[in-house]
């Protein structure tokens, strides 16, 4: 019924409201898989009012918007379609368009193209043409493929310069002169009357580069988008305080002199002036120190810190986006450079195989021509022992794993934040979850003993806090206007205490404030405190996800041991009562100490020590921005019930990666020999040399289908 | 063998349109959703 109702009140274009302006609106749909996800939601959009044009992009996940509509009517249009749906900071998302991947498209386009065309006139080359026949062949071809090269060869010339310029070498530096040696001699063998002449190796060998190094960039994209959508995602909103009262609206909508509040556990969105009289930061992200700082009033505090101590209000000094921007760049390096030890490993061989390839080809190429004085032929062979020594294979074994598994996890709703992650999720024997907003979710009521104005008290104190109930209990009570609070402190793991009219208010837990009950209580001045009814229930997917997962798991919660006996109860999973942010950490540590490799999975402040400190961690979206951030695996969707697969293809990975490198290994202990007997052709160098990085990424891609 | 002063010509022609052809489908952006492309064809048209 509320699907009806809700769809009508969109349909309907808000009268009192000003219309936005026209803009284009970007969310992110972690949920969508199929053709009938995008007919729903896009046919679902085409009716909603203000609405131009809905266009689904399923490999993104993502929905973008043209026309003149807010984004919470989106959201509200999604959300009654069934969809999880989050809104995206289109300015964050501006630049992430896929360019370099449309360049290397570009450059394999032109450069199959050419390869086609030369191997066609070559055809006539070796079924006999003589003379000027064969001069005009070899000519028309050196015409196709000296620009081709020049343009789709590229990618391997700049890198293999970038190289040389610091005096290393790497894979690129044999690639490149492989490429420029055979296209060279070709020239020559034409210009002067040649019998062969290898403009079709060149090219081909281009070719299938350029497909690995496509491959290869498509699936390490996936990740950068993974990470510049977190990114987008994160500093979304900012809660401004206008007359008193809390209003969330888009960061990137704030201005110069606005008064922001900011949450226990959440990050300053903008730069600005601190108001209240003091404020406790994490600057780590600033400064790389991670011990928390101090701020006075009137001290200018930086966008990007967390906010460690109670909520306190900055005056917005400077909306540039430099610090966004330098938060993404942060996010992005770490999936991208955040190599695994693999992957050094592959990196430090590099170091030593490209000067071995080089001796190799030089020692190939002088040999025989001290042999057969034949200088054509030892080119000939230096330049295939070139080609079938690049180890690109050996280069791609591990990213093109970790790559791969990181986009199939992004398609099941889980960001990795950090490459070295599915490795350390690989070897986990041990998972620990918070109860509280990571298995449940809670619900409040506020009990009709309050007066109206304790139950304004009660909003306004909820809406100072990140707490998860505090948060369920500010969303379900939006409508009550919250009551003028000042001098807010949060107690960790305790509540929230301030002032109003003198008096102190106080919401938190009822040892706290000191009555006879555990659960959640709000104390008026000297009045006894009333219990307020929390109940929770079990996330979609909880159970399932600890049913599935083939390690031991526990649960650790900072709430009262009934509910705590409740969940064990009903799970059967055991669960430790009354944890202190310290204890988890502790715990962690012990366990870690007895030789376990533990997962985290958590949501809040409390458990943000140890999602740090486990050996890999997992955390809601919901969760805070500090538990965000200290987790290694973002989950995008309500739905838990895949965590075991998570694991799954993380262990998957691990496998693949060594598979990879024993292929590589192989065929390149197979090649070389052949290559310096001088049997291999630079076309068959080429090819095989191709199917192994090929051979490589298609056995990476087996971890797409792991389910 | 004349006839490879026309042939030639005409057969780059050919591979040229083919190529300007995926530069044109690159630039329109054809190649941004692979996964949704192939699972549009399944949407019933209404």
């Amino acid at each position: 019924m509320s699907t009806i109702a809700c769809a009508a009140c969109t349909a309907v274009p808000p009268v009192q409201e000003i219309p936005p302006v026209d803009s284009d609106l970007q969310f992110s749909l972690p949920g969508i898989h199929c053709a009938a996800c995008i007919a729903t939601i896009e046919r679902g959009l085409a009716g909603v009012s203000g609405v131009r044009d809905a266009r689904v992009n399923l490999s993104l996940k993502r929905l973008s918007i043209k026309g003149s509509i807010s984004p919470e009517n989106v959201e509200k249009a999604v959300h009654d379609l069934g969809y999880d749906i989050y809104p995206l900071d289109a300015n964050t998302l501006k630049g992430s368009e896929d360019l370099a991947g449309k360049d290397l498209l570009m450059r394999l386009g032109v450069a199959g193209f050419a390869m086609m065309n030369v191997m066609l006139m070559s055809v006539a080359t070796w079924s006999g043409a003589e003379g000027a026949t064969r001069d005009l062949f070899h000519l028309v071809s050196s015409i196709i493929a000296v620009p081709v090269v020049a343009y789709s060869g590229q990618p391997f010339f700049k890198s293999a310069a970038k190289a040389l310029r610091v005096a290393r070498l790497n894979m690129d530096v044999p690639i490149s002169l492989a490429i420029l040696l055979a296209t060279g001699m070709s020239v020559y063998e034409s210009v002067s009357g040649g019998h062969h002449a290898y403009f079709d190796a060149a090219l081909s060998l281009t070719f299938f580069l350029l497909i690995g190094r496509y491959l290869d960039h498509r699936s390490r994209s996936a990740a950068r988008s993974a990470a510049t959508e977190l990114a987008a995602l994160e500093v979304q909103t900012s809660q401004r305080v206008v007359d008193g009262r809390v209003e969330t609206l888009r960061t990137t909508d704030l201005a110069v002199g606005d008064i922001v509040r900011v949450a226990i556990g959440a990050r300053v969105p903008v730069d600005g002036q601190l108001i209240s009289d003091h404020a406790l930061l994490d600057r780590s992200f600033l400064t790389g120190e991670s011990r928390a700082s101090d701020a006075d009033q009137g001290e200018v505090l930086q966008a990007g810190s967390v906010n460690l101590g109670p909520p306190f209000e900055i005056e917005v000094t400077q909306v540039a986006q430099d610090s966004t921007l330098r938060r993404i760049a942060d996010l992005v390096a770490t999936a991208e450079s955040g190599k695994n030890s693999y992957t050094a490993l592959a990196d430090r061989a590099a170091q030593i195989y490209a000067p071995a390839v080089h001796l190799l080809a030089l020692a190939t190429f002088l040999g025989w021509w001290a042999f057969t004085s034949d200088i054509r032929l030892a080119m000939n062979i230096a330049i295939a022992v070139l080609i079938i020594t690049c180890p690109c294979a050996l280069g791609l074994a591990v990213p093109a794993v970790s790559t791969t598994a990181i986009g199939r996890l992004f398609k099941a709703g889980y960001l990795v934040k950090h490459a070295t992650a599915l490795e350390r999720l690989a070897q986990v024997d041990h998972a620990i979850f918070d109860k509280t907003g990571t298995l449940t979710v809670p619900h409040v009521t506020l009990p009709d003993t309050l007066t109206p104005t304790q139950k304004q008290i009660c909003v306004a104190l909820a809406q100072s806090s990140e707490h998860p109930i505090a948060k369920a209990l500010a969303q379900q009570e939006s409508d009550i206007p919250p009551a003028a609070i000042t001098d807010i402190v949060e107690h960790k793991g305790q509540g929230l205490a301030a002032m109003v009219e003198g008096e102190t208010v106080k919401l938190g837990n009822g040892r706290w404030l000191g009555a006879s009950f555990h659960g959640l209580g709000f104390a008026q001045g000297s009045q006894p405190a009333v219990a307020l009814n929390v109940d929770e229930t079990l996330r979609t997917g909880a159970r399932d996800a600890l049913d599935g997962l083939t390690i031991p798991a526990e649960i650790v919660t900072g709430d009262v041991p009934d509910r705590a006996e409740r969940l064990e109860r009903e799970l059967g999973v055991p669960v430790t009562a009354l944890a202190s942010p310290e204890y988890k950490h502790a715990h962690i540590q012990a366990e870690t100490s007895r030789g376990r490799r533990v997962l985290m999975v958590g949501d809040g402040l409390n458990d943000t020590i140890a999602l740090a400190s486990a050996h890999a961690s997992i955390a809601p979206a919901t969760a805070l921005d500090a538990a965000r951030n200290a987790a290694d695996v973002v989950l995008l969707k309500e739905d838990l019930s895949e965590l075991p697969l998570v694991l799954a293809i993380a262990q998957m990975s691990t496998r693949l990666s060594v598979q990879n490198f024993c292929i590589a290994a192989a065929y390149n202990c197979v090649a070389i020999p052949v290559a310096i007997a001088g049997y291999a052709t630079p076309l068959a160098a080429a090819l095989a040399m191709s199917f192994s990085s090929i051979t490589v990424l298609l056995n990476a891609q087996r971890v797409r289908f792991k389910t | 063998m004349n006839v490879l002063v026309v042939l030639i010509p005409v057969s780059l022609v050919l591979g040229g349109l083919g190529l300007a052809a995926f530069v044109w489908s690159l630039k329109a952006g054809q190649f941004e959703d692979d996964q949704g492309n192939a699972q549009r064809i399944f949407i019933d048209d209404q």
